[in-house]
Parts: structure tokens; sequence; C-alpha cells
């Protein structure tokens, strides 16, 4: 396994499972099971323990590799210098559980669905393009930047209203881009994260011959998920294009928006990403736009920036929801801590985030005190009215 | 029902593992000690859960270990004739601050973070000893273990801070000890027998502590650390009088590494703090004019220079000492702490060296002043988890620290199973009786944490 000389360094002393300042808890598993064996440490013994055959295969066994988010908390607060190769030792682990060929239902079902049809939902590709419907987006076509949706965007519900919201305000904003639409890919983040490397290498080379031959040469992201595979592991791989979020191309145009904005009076405190903050250290230029909106105010969390917690959905769970609700799920967490921080309305950026703390919403906010609203609706809403392009 | 479908009964079964996973992670803890049998985890949510989880292991004759953070490296909480883990990390409600009777009302799963960090956001002129040991070890295990924390030197162990608990005993019954017992309220220990006693020092093997109170402490507003060095291992009993002597100091340790060289001296870092920095200003003027004097001037010098990662690392509440175990790139550390009177401290100090370069280590040592009486001095020793015959080097050199220290009339600090057998061995037979007589009054039935402070056979 990769990584496996660095499994014994762990002290487990439990710096990983806290914020910077040693607020609260802040590792979604741990905060959920509670047992030692569902924190960092814990997972990184009980996988040195089961490459040396002291534990045996078993679903606890997957379902504590499996509910880790990969939210970096770890890799932020752990006190010792083999730190950044948290997440990465996690990962190798499900990677070897992959070679195993032994893996949680939820996984095995998204792999395959992936394989077969080229995303999660086992939608047609045709179906890509559709959340564009009725909306003056282009298809990609030597634009400045290729606007890259993501299967959430694409096939899911509450991802597609994001998603128009983001071309309606790119629009607005004066940015040049186009979609690839039907012909757009998987990313391949969430296979990689779940220990599927080679078919995430698969979908990064497709993508990438793709990109090419559209010239594509500046991408923006949709999703924190996609913009991190385009930023880090892309890379790797050798690809050299910009990439940002949409919430960069937007904080620089915000000038541009402006005047379009009208007043719209209400409090919000902004959840990061944990794949656009921790991951990536974009923690400012949301909150730029943010600050730009008139009449809203920002009730910042106390567990902000890279004490952010994570939504639960990162790692996989989105899909395959192996971390789990309830009371003690960090969704319903995080919608407590906004609702404490006195917001009316929770801020994200990522789809993923949008559709998990909704979820969450139900249960932790059924009076619907506090709403979800992604930065590109909450823009869309402070419109006074929309040009045309 | 049969034992884990009872526990499953009492707590839910969300918090209840015979999973190998579980049997594996409680079944160790982060010290070199060797890994013992685990049947049962178990996390209950509520003092009427302990209570019931009891009962059950009354009956069933089978054992209970509680665990709070689980980090005393020396496997305390680990059992040694397996049975039940109690995790106490459920129970992590504060649940009273008294401001103006200094004191918290805890569950026994508070951690020090929470502690600290609820203090600091709604009672920022308090605080409470914090040990040296990761913010997630929990306040009540710590107070359980007659640990000591940052103002240890001014006001005693952290046991000492103790005001009362509410206990669970073996049996069932559920008691309020301290001031709680007569009057409702948390704000001291005695006038009354000192029942709090019966469970600090005795490892779990009493009953379950489910609340603590513990006294609070003013929070002055401004810190400063000073620093002396000196390479005279003789002079050190009379330099840690001198600076106790002026009561003064919040904190006091001293601190040595042999690489890199610029560490290979005596180091005696003492903590300042005031409430006005004309006050601090005075006490760190004072300090240095006292050390100034100590052996006519020859013995310590201040280190004027200290590098800022260090000032940090003194100063930080708690300090991330966890650093240590990855020194050797092994993951591992344990120690042998002894708790020593002043004029042990050269001959232990030389014992240490030569212990570590024995087993091929280099010696490292962070040693507290605890009161002015005595001192908690770390034997230290990092490890390469990843090889047993470094495991068996670190747990032989605790053994041998163990071993010294008793033999030099020190006393060993929450000392494993071995260290304990040296212990109870050592101990005046009819004391040790007493120890026997009340285990056995308190747990008829030797259900808790069994094979602690047993008489020798």
């Amino acid at each position: 396994m990769k990584f496996e000389d660095l499994l014994h360094r762990c002290f487990r002393c439990g710096y990983c499972k806290l914020t910077d300042d040693y607020d609260d808890f802040n590792c979604p598993p741990h905060m959920k099971y509670r047992f030692e064996s569902f924190s960092p440490g814990g997972r990184l013994w009980l996988t040195r323990a089961w490459l040396g055959g002291d534990v045996g295969t078993s679903e606890r066994f997957e379902q504590i590799l499996y509910s880790c988010t990969l939210c970096a908390n770890c890799v932020k607060h752990c006190i010792f210098p083999f730190n950044e190769d948290l997440v990465n030792m996690f990962i190798a682990a499900r990677e070897a559980v992959v070679e195993a060929g032994t893996l949680p239902p939820a996984v095995r079902d998204y792999f395959k669905a992936l394989r077969v049809h080229g995303n999660p939902y086992k939608e047609p590709a045709e179906m890509r393009g559709d959340w564009a419907r009725g909306l003056s987006v282009p298809t990609y076509d030597r634009h400045e930047y290729l606007l890259y949706i993501g299967c959430v965007g694409s096939y899911d519900e509450r991802g597609r209203k994001i998603a128009r919201a983001v071309a309606r305000v790119l629009n607005q904003a004066g940015v040049s881009f186009g979609i690839l639409g039907p012909a757009e890919l998987c990313d391949g983040n969430e296979a990689r994260a779940m220990g599927e490397t080679w078919l995430f290498e698969e979908l990064a080379k497709k993508n990438m011959a793709l990109f090419q031959a559209r010239g594509v040469k500046k991408i923006v992201a949709l999703d924190p998920h996609a913009y991190n595979a385009f930023t880090k592991e892309y890379r790797k791989l050798g690809a050299d294009w910009e990439v940002y979020h949409y919430t960069q191309i937007l904080a620089e145009k915000i000038d541009v928006l402006r005047p379009l904005l009208k007043v719209y009076p209400t409090a919000v405190a902004y959840h990061d990403p944990c794949y656009l903050g921790r991951h990536n250290g974009i923690y400012e230029a949301p909150r730029q736009i943010l600050a730009a909106l008139p009449g809203i105010t920002l009730a910042e969390m106390d567990a902000n920036r890279g004490n952010a917690l994570c939504c639960g959905g990162g790692g996989g769970n989105f899909f395959t929801d192996i971390l789990g609700g309830g009371k003690d799920s960090s969704a319903r967490i995080r919608i407590a801590q906004a609702r404490e921080a006195g917001a009316d309305v929770l801020a994200v950026c990522c789809p993923q985030c949008a559709k998990m703390l909704d979820d969450a919403g139900k249960a932790e906010n059924p009076e619907k005190r506090l709403e979800i609203v992604d930065i590109a609706e909450l823009i869309v809403r402070c419109l006074r009215k929309e040009e045309t392009p | 029902m049969d034992i884990y479908e009872s526990l499953c009964d009492i707590t839910g079964s969300d918090y209840v593992s015979r999973q190998q996973e579980e049997q594996y992670i409680y079944s160790r803890d982060s010290g070199a000690q060797p890994p013992r049998r685990v049947d049962f985890v178990v996390m209950p949510g509520s003092v009427e859960e302990v209570q019931r989880i009891l009962i059950l292991a009354n009956r069933e004759g089978i054992s209970v270990t509680p665990l709070g953070g689980g980090f005393t490296l020396s496997a305390l909480v680990v059992p040694q004739k397996g049975g039940i883990v109690m995790d106490m990390k459920r129970m992590d409600r504060i649940l009273e601050v008294n401001e103006i009777s200094r004191y918290a009302l805890i569950e026994a799963g508070v951690s020090q973070a929470a502690l600290r960090s609820y203090l600091k956001k709604h009672h920022p002129r308090l605080q409470h000893s914090t040990p040296e040991a990761p913010p997630t070890v929990t306040v009540t295990g710590n107070a359980l273990i007659q640990g000591h924390g940052h103002l240890t030197p001014r006001y005693g162990l952290n046991s000492d801070m103790v005001n009362g608990m509410e206990v669970v005993l073996a049996t069932g019954e559920i008691c309020k000890l301290g001031s709680a017992a007569v009057t409702g309220s948390w704000y001291t220990r005695g006038p009354i027998p000192d029942l709090p006693g019966l469970f600090i020092g005795w490892f779990g093997t009493t009953g379950v502590v489910t609340k603590l109170s513990l006294k609070l402490y003013p929070r002055p507003q401004y810190r400063n650390v000073v620093v002396f060095s000196s390479d005279d291992v003789d002079a050190i009993p009379e330099v840690i009088f001198e600076l106790t002597q002026l009561d003064l100091l919040e904190d006091f340790f001293l601190i040595t590494q042999e690489k890199p060289d610029w560490m290979n001296h005596i180091f005696y870092v003492v903590i300042l703090s005031a409430h006005f920095k004309e006050e601090l200003a005075m006490k760190k003027r004072i300090y240095r004019e006292v050390a100034g004097k100590i052996g006519g001037g020859k013995t310590v010098k201040p280190v004027d220079d200290l590098h800022p990662a260090l000032r940090t690392r003194f100063l930080d509440v708690p300090p991330k000492a966890a650093v240590a175990a990855d020194f050797r790139k092994g993951g591992g550390f344990q120690y042998s702490a002894a708790i020593l009177p002043f004029n042990k401290v050269p001959a232990a100090w030389r014992k240490g060296i030569e212990i570590a370069h024995a087993h091929g280590m280099i010696a490292s040592y962070v040693h507290q002043v605890l009161t002015c009486h005595s001192i908690m001095f770390g034997f230290n020793y990092s490890f390469n988890r990843a090889d047993e015959a470094d495991i068996q080097a670190a747990r032989q050199a605790v053994d041998e620290s163990n071993r010294f220290t008793l033999d030099i009339g020190g006393m060993i600090w929450k000392g494993e199973a071995e260290a304990q057998r040296l212990v109870m061995k050592k101990m005046d037979p009819n004391t040790a009786r007493l120890i026997e007589k009340i285990k056995r009054a308190m747990d008829p039935k030797g259900v808790m944490n069994p094979g602690n402070w047993e008489l020798p056979q």
C-alpha cells in the first residue's frame, strides 16, 4: 500500500479531531460514531492492523474507511510532519480495499454506474446538458472559459438549479464561456476518493484529450470537487490549464455586477466547502462576493475557514451515505452552527454541500428558519433585472 | 439476553461494539505496553446507563474498565482481565460553571479542550489547570490519576482541585461526594469525611466517576516565560528550592535534550503570569535577580535569546508535547513518571541518561515541579512502533526506570501493571491489605478494572 511506511507514526494523540483552538471536535465520522476506531488515528491504526493481518476484512472495517469524508480537518490539525499525507493515506487504504476486491455495496454500485453510464445517476449522457435548457448558454467553442458542471450539477435536481444560477450570473458578469453539454464527462474526483484510482485515471485521460481537442485553456468549475481534481490530480498527469472555481471569477467581476444589484437584507453564514477551503486554500473569494451584496451581513460561524465542519458529503459519502445521517451527523451539526451564528441563510458554493445541508435542514431546521442557498442563487436574488446577454 | 444484547438494551446498539475493530483499538494505548483482550466496548450516555451497566456486570461477573481519554500511556484503562471497556466520552456536558465560587461541574467525558474552550468563551476570567497531555484527554480522567497541570506549581495536583463528584458504585448505587451530598451545591470537598479519596488514584477499581466538580482559578491577562540554563546537575535541588521559595510562579519545569547540542543543558523554565503588565515585569525582574544569586551567581545564567518556537512550546496551554512521539519517526512514546523529592533529582538525572544510552536512545527530559515539595521526573523513551525490538527496549527502559525510582525512595506515578506490582510489593503490608479491604468492600465481586492495585501473590 502507498504510504504504508507512515502508518505506524500516528501516535493517536487526537489533535486531528479538533479545530485550531480546540473549540470542538471537527471530524465527521468521529462525531457521529464516537468510538476511537472512527477517528483518523483509529483508522490509521486499523489500516496497519488490516495490512498486518491482525484485523480481517469486514463490513465494519470498510465502514470505518469509507465513512471518512476526506475533509482534511486532520491534515490541518495533526501536529506531526506527515500531516500533509493523511488524506493520501486514507485514499491509499481504500485503493488497497479496491484491489482486494471487497467493497461496500454502495461503493461498488457507484463504480459500476460510473463505468456503465458515465455518471453515478445512471442517466444517459445526452441529458448532461439539460440543466441549461431555456438559458442562453452556448456549447463551448473557443470561449475564454469552459464552464465545467460535473455530475451533480448535471443530474441532481438541486445541483441543476445551482448550475443554472451560476450560468445566469456569469452571463450577467459578461464572462465568455461555453459548456460541453452531452459531451461532458465525469471528472472522476469521487472515484479517486473512493480508491478507484485506475478508473479516475481513465476518466482524467479522456477529459484531457477532450479538452485538448476543443482547445480549452481556462476552466471554471461549478463543483469544488471537480476544481480539486483539475487543479491537483490532473496536473500530476500533465494537464496545464488555468482552473478556477466560479466564485473566483465572480469575485473578480464583482464591480461589473455591482450596478445590477438591489438591496437584499439578510444575515448570511458562509459554509466553506472542504475541497475549496482546506484542500485548496480558497477562503476569501466567496466572502468577497458576499461582502459586496447590498444588504447582506455576514454572520460568520465560529467554525470557519480551516476550522469549517464538513457537510459530510466528501470522500464519496454524498453518493454512498456510509457516514449516515442522524442527530450527530456533521450536516445537522453544521445547520445548528449556522443558526447559532444568527444566520437566516447558509450560503454554499458546492452542489454537494447544498444537497447535504438541505437534507439535514429538513430534520434539524423543520420550521425552515434557515435557508440553504448557493452564492450564485443569492446573487440572482439580488439582481434588479436580468440583462439579456 | 446475553451480555451484548443487554448492553445494547441499555445504551442502544449504536454505542456497543464487540467487533474486532473496536476490540483492537481499545486493547492497546499509545504507549509501549502489549495489547490485552477486550470483549465489549460500551459508551453510556447518562449516569443511569452507567448504573445499569454496573448492575449487569455484577450480575454476570464480567469486568468493567472505565475509560476517559485513554491516554495514560501505561495502559491503565486497557483491561487486564478482559470484559467491558466503558468509554465515557459521550457524557460530555459542562453542567455548571459557578463563576463567583469558581468551580465547574462537568460530566466525566468532558475533554480538556472542551472545558478550556468553554471557559475562554463564557468565563474568560477563569481557567482550570490543564495538563501537558493532548487536549482530547478528559478532565476527570486526569484528576483521577492524580495528574498535574499548568497551575500545579501554584495550586497543587489536579486531584487536589476536586471539589466533589458523583459516582456509581460497583454495586450500582449513585452517590454524591463533597458539599453536594449535603447542600446540593458543589463548591467544596469538605468538611466531611474525604470520600473522593476513595476514587482518586484507584484506577477505576472502586467505582465509576460520572460527574466532577473542579476548582477554577483566576486567569491573569499576561503571561511570560523566563528561562535559565545550567550544566550543574548537582545544583538542581538548590535551584528548584530557591526558585520555588519565591512563590510567584505559575508553572515551572526542567527540560533538556541531548540533540541538538544547544539543547543539551539543563533549562529551568519558569512561567509567570500577572494581572498587570507592571506586575509581570516585576516578577520577571525578581526571578532574574534571585536566580543570579544562586551559587554565588555561577550556577545558572538567563537565556535571553529564546527561540520563538520554544517560547510558544513553553507558553502554549496545553503544549504540543506529543510531538516527542515522532522524534525517531516511530510514533511511539512512553515514560516512567517518578514523583521525587528534589534532592533525588541529580541521581535520577544521571540514571535516566544511562538507561537511555543503554537502549540506544538519546536522553530527553521534561520534568514538572509539582508544588514547592516534589517534582514529576519523566524518564522519557520514544520508540518505533513498527519495530518490535524497539518497543521491547522501551518497555525495558521503563521497567529499569521504575525500579530505580523505587530504589532511591521515589514514587511511581500512573505506573503500568508491572510497576503497580513493584509498588505493592514494596508497600507496607498493612497498607497493602487496607487497599485490598477497601477494594473488596467497594467492589465485592471484583469486577472493577481488576488486576490493578492487587496484593502481591
